[in-house]
């Protein structure tokens, strides 16, 4: 083998006798950073799933929705209104949709109301959400009752509950048919909740918008990039909040990591000292602590890397979700789809790993380059 | 071997606490013989024990090492001189606890890149010489005095250096392990080594290990 690389793994054999010789501080300190790379990782890694998440959901959403205005604030599509859109060059399909929201006080949640064709849901039936039928203990053929605005009782048969698979976006929904939906919210006949438009180009989606605006004055068309847009914001101010809330834990915690790694014990000093009055170079010491700090800080990283990867992927993220996810009475539970982002891991690696091997490095330089003859003065 | 002319050493220099521990030193040490510098504390003998062995410069004055005048290479060179022609005993041993006998001895041989299955070997083979080989394993703290002595020993024959630098050899030693070490000197001078130690123990100096004993006071040297 090169000298060089024997030289090398030298060092490393002697770093690993020192750490292990060190076993106390150095384990505190490994679990010390190891805690803050989860932290972060974890944080890193669930935003970044939920945005790819949102994104992978939101494609399947219609292009464009139109809502309309009055007084600043949404209100009912009147009928006519899908005959004046007319015919839009490049909108495949427009459809009114009709949906809602339900407050019910037996689990003090929210649940959202959507009507489909009575090809997918008959009249006096419902299918419902996974989180919603767990919280209400609903299972096929079940038969359960909503009291409606006016005060009225409704009873529905659970036709099926749908699929855990799209439980982000579903979690709370109850589909019904069109005649039961207006009947439920006493919803006056023609007119809808809003318009749902699918446009094939995605270059076209604005000419779209504006021709939307210039039929409709009164309408406002929502762009599904809008609302991805805003989505991608959302997790952005969320994953800013925890990072404030933690960043006092964290900072603690790095100055834990850095007073360890920066402190040079009395008893280190002294071996410097010796492997330097033996023929160390003040070259090889810092070599030797370079390695220390990388084999501390690169075993954190990827401990603390590896330890966030199974807490988002394989436990939802359950430290963090609560915050990150939203609020709500029905949480959807979901498995997020692996998705980690190489600049995501570097950004990672350079505020965890660089700083600490620079923390070891400043003091050794300056133990490392006393006089080699302090050792025979001791 | 080792030529030193006025040699002069003044540690804080410039400063209030300014203090010169060598004034004018001119000694010739022969190689393959044992020389002993002998003096109160004090007096200057380790400071011109560190100054021969690379391990600090004279403020004033030259070292020539087999000819070469080395008092004003850099830091670099001085180190690679250290390690390949000098060996180190010190008063306290300076072993590095946690590390086994053997982890300890090859430590001066890590830097040059020798394979650890060679520098092993070499340890083992000077710990049988030291009669110490069962102990080879052990952790040094688990050593008695003299056994952590001859890891120093072996320690500081693990490159093969020609002159062993050996400070107050017997200061933390009774009176049978210091025979035993004077024993262990005679077997220096048998394998050619140049030794130079300093001790103001009657047993080392006026042993017949020793060739030649030089005597220092006040920073300066006295008689032969």
């Amino acid at each position: 083998m090169h000298p060089w690389l024997e030289k090398q793994l030298h060092l490393i054999d002697f770093t690993l006798a020192s750490l292990a010789r060190r076993k106390t501080k150095n384990v505190g300190l490994l679990l010390a950073y190891t805690l803050i790379v989860f932290v972060l990782a974890s944080l890193s890694l669930f935003t970044h799933a939920l945005r790819s998440e949102a994104s992978y959901v939101l494609a399947g959403s219609p292009e464009v929705i139109l809502q309309r205005m009055v007084a600043g604030r949404h209100d009912l599509i009147p009928p006519g209104y899908l005959e004046r859109i007319g015919r839009i060059r490049g909108v495949q399909k427009k459809e009114g949709r009709l949906w809602g929201y339900y407050y019910d006080p037996v689990v003090n949640a929210n649940y959202t109301f959507m009507a489909r064709p009575a090809s997918e849901v008959a009249d006096g039936t419902i299918m419902v959400g996974s989180a919603l039928a767990r919280e209400r203990g609903l299972a096929p053929n079940n038969t359960i009752s909503f009291r409606s605005y006016a005060g009225k009782l409704f009873g529905f048969t659970v036709a099926a509950v749908l699929s855990p698979d799209s439980e982000l976006l579903s979690a709370d929904l109850v589909l019904l048919s069109e005649n039961d939906f207006r009947r439920f919210f006493e919803y006056p006949e023609g007119h809808y909740t809003d318009i749902a438009l699918s446009v094939a180009n995605p270059q076209e989606v604005r000419t779209v918008a504006a021709k939307l605006s210039t039929a409709l004055p009164d309408s406002r068309p929502i762009l599904r990039e809008e609302v991805l847009r805003t989505y991608q914001s959302l997790f952005d101010w969320r994953e800013g909040i925890v990072l404030t809330v933690l960043a006092g834990a964290i900072l603690a915690f790095a100055i834990l990591a850095w007073e360890k790694a920066s402190g040079l014990s009395a008893e280190e000093r002294r071996e410097i000292g010796i492997l330097k009055a033996i023929g160390w170079e003040t070259g090889d010491i810092i070599r030797m602590k370079v390695w220390e700090g990388l084999i501390i800080s690169l075993t954190a990283f990827l401990l603390g890397g590896i330890a966030a990867y199974v807490h988002v992927f394989h436990f939802g993220a359950a430290v963090f979700a609560p915050v990150l996810k939203g609020w709500s009475v029905l949480y959807p539970r979901f498995t997020l789809v692996p998705a980690v982002d190489g600049l995501q891991i570097a950004t990672l690696f350079f505020f965890t790993v660089v700083p600490y091997t620079a923390a070891v490095l400043v003091p050794i330089w300056r133990a490392a380059i006393t006089d080699p003859d302090a050792v025979m003065r001791a | 071997m080792i030529e030193l002319t006025n040699i002069r050493k003044a540690f804080n220099q410039g400063r209030h606490n300014e203090y010169w521990a060598l004034h004018g030193i001119d000694l010739s040490v022969e190689a393959g013989k044992v020389t002993a510098l002998r003096g109160p504390s004090g007096s200057g003998k380790t400071t011109l024990l560190t100054i021969v062995g690379c391990l600090s410069r004279p403020t004033e004055g030259r070292v020539r090492f087999k000819g070469e005048d080395i008092s004003g290479l850099p830091e670099r060179f001085l180190t690679d001189i250290r390690r390949q022609s000098f060996g180190f005993v010190f008063q306290q041993f300076n072993l590095i606890k946690g590390l086994s006998a053997v982890d300890n001895i090859i430590l001066p041989g890590m830097p040059t890149g020798r394979p650890r299955r060679a520098l092993v070997e070499r340890a083992d083979e000077l710990l049988d010489q030291l009669k110490l080989g069962h102990r080879s394993r052990a952790r040094v703290e688990w050593l008695s005095g003299g056994e952590q002595q001859r890891v120093a020993i072996a320690r500081a024959l693990i490159n093969d250096p020609e002159v062993i630098i050996a400070d107050e050899p017997t200061a933390n030693l009774d009176t049978a392990l210091s025979r035993e070490f004077l024993a262990i000197l005679e077997g220096f001078t048998a394998a050619g080594k140049t030794v130079l130690l300093t001790s103001h123990d009657p047993l080392v100096v006026d042993s017949s290990a020793v060739h030649r004993v030089v005597g220092m006071r006040d920073g300066r040297l006295t008689a032969d």
